[in-house]
């Protein structure tokens, strides 16, 4: 329990799940992501589909693939700071199979050609979950620093990374392994006490066998 | 854990011999990891936040859906001939705008939430104008409310979609509530009672927006949760007590939201949102617009 939950956040409104959430979604997309979106497909789901239009979701999550946060003013207006930008973005709506009712499917193109789909969730308060990265279930908040390694499924690369991090001194708070099916490709989210250094992340992306690496540092 | 009841942090603080508001904010600190001066600022930016989505209200904006804005500029204007007196004048008029701000995408305190973020401001702005009450002093009784939330969050809820409005604005109501007797100079005792008195009169209100929106009614309930915290506080100060202590009448609205059927927890389809009028509103299907 933070009492920060309870008081705040500082949020343009209707909604801190419909709203804030969703602006916090694009904004942890796009770090997700790594570098500035030029495309985006975007699939609003279920309560989202029926009511976002008059939630402000969809700029809400257009603000945040922006860059903006929650409490950011230029929210309402995201779609024209999009156009200057240069964000080309496309929203309809998916059913989605066995998510919050709050959820969206982000399908991101980068200005470098890195591309990235994420399903993800606003739980209520303004607090997500990031529930999907490239077809993989994961299940973490955004809150604390986290590293998402894609990799082949293969013996010894949690060892690799965990010795690494330790080898740091970065404490991890919680580990998650998932994979798409034996000996296929596998990914690790580890969330961390203290921010990943920067020659950590250079130094997995260029080990044999890793596919992906993505850094997350917190809103 | 620390939010598990009101009384056990009243008699915790005491065993510590620290000041309630101080024993919730180093308890928090201390879990998040932060100093003290961290913690503060954090208090002081809401703070700061709520004063300045007061001023930025303008009463010319309409939401997207049309439903919402304007009434606050029409409460500021007739606040001298108000029936209740201006000060009940003045407490409506914050309220209203609040919500209308809201509504319409402008920047606001989630207090406990979007939906119920006029309560607090509309009782603690037009308090702290009339009665010139240092800014430090509001910080503490903010500090003291958000234990007061983190209780009924911990015991109940203060989501529409989980337990009805009476979670939503009952909640901010309780909590405006307890801030306000702090204010006053009441003791913890009536800080509880006050909570008390304000939540039991918003049991069982349900969560039933028109077309699933935050605008009709919840605006306008935004008043009604901010005069009942102001009412509850009067009897309270007047030496009226409440027959159920605090967090047993937090444990009966939760009780009461856990029962409350799913039409009546934010889905939008009962109550005024099944009305005639509310259909109106969703065959204009503005989400087009």
């Amino acid at each position: 329990m933070n009492i920060f939950d309870i008081l705040g956040p500082v949020m343009v409104g209707p909604s801190s799940s419909h709203t804030a959430g969703a602006a916090k979604i694009g904004y942890v997309s796009r770090a997700l992501l790594g570098e500035k979106p030029v495309e985006a497909e975007i699939f609003l789901h279920g309560s989202f589909a029926l009511t976002g239009k008059g939630h402000g979701t969809d700029r809400a999550l257009i603000a945040g693939l922006l860059g903006m946060k929650p409490d950011d003013g230029r929210i309402p207006d995201s779609f024209e700071a999009a156009e200057e930008e240069g964000l080309q973005f496309t929203i309809g709506t998916m059913a989605l199979k066995e998510v919050h009712p709050n959820s969206v499917l982000l399908r991101l193109k980068g200005e470098k050609g890195r591309a990235l789909e994420i399903v993800a969730s606003s739980l209520g308060g303004g607090r997500i979950r990031i529930v999907q990265i490239d077809g993989i279930n994961t299940d973490f908040s955004g809150d604390y620093p986290t590293l998402i390694v894609h990799n082949l499924d293969q013996p010894g690369y949690v060892a690799e990374v965990a010795s690494m991090l330790s080898h740091k001194s970065v404490n991890i708070a919680t580990l998650n392994l998932y994979r798409n099916k034996r000996g296929g490709y596998a990914v690790m989210v580890i969330e961390t006490d203290q921010p990943v250094p920067e020659e950590v992340l250079k130094w997995l992306a260029h080990l044999e066998g890793i596919i992906k690496v993505t850094y997350l540092q917190p809103v | 854990m620390i939010f598990s009841g009101y009384a056990d942090l009243i008699q915790e603080s005491r065993e510590k011999g620290e000041e309630l508001w101080h024993y919730i904010l180093l308890a928090d600190a201390n879990e998040k990891g932060i100093s003290e001066e961290e913690s503060m600022e954090m208090m002081n930016h809401l703070w700061e936040a709520m004063k300045m989505a007061s001023d930025n209200y303008d009463g010319t904006r309409k939401s997207a859906s049309g439903l919402s804005g304007g009434n606050g500029a029409k409460m500021k204007a007739y606040k001298e001939k108000c029936i209740s007196g201006e000060f009940i004048g003045e407490v409506i008029a914050e309220a209203i705008s609040m919500g209308e701000s809201n509504a319409c995408m402008r920047r606001i305190v989630a207090a406990p939430t979007a939906g119920s973020c006029g309560v607090l401001p509309a009782v603690l702005i037009p308090y702290c104008r009339k009665y010139q009450v240092p800014d430090q002093k509001v910080i503490e009784a903010l500090y003291l409310t958000a234990g007061m939330g983190g209780v009924i969050a911990t015991r109940a809820s203060i989501a529409g979609a989980e337990g009805g409005c009476q979670a939503e604005i009952g909640s901010a109501s309780a909590m405006a509530a307890a801030a306000l007797v702090y204010l006053a100079g009441g003791t913890l005792e009536q800080t509880a009672d006050a909570a008390a008195l304000a939540l039991k009169g918003l049991l069982g209100l349900v969560c039933d927006p028109i077309a699933g929106l935050v605008e009709v009614p919840c605006v306008k309930r935004n008043v009604i949760g901010a005069v009942n915290a102001i009412t509850a506080v009067d009897m309270v100060m007047a030496g009226v007590t409440s027959f159920v202590p605090v967090d047993q009448v937090i444990d009966a609205m939760g009780e009461i939201g856990r029962n409350m059927l799913p039409m009546y927890r934010e889905t939008g389809e009962g109550g005024l949102a099944a009305t005639p009028a509310a259909r109106k509103v969703k065959q204009q299907d503005f989400r087009k617009a």
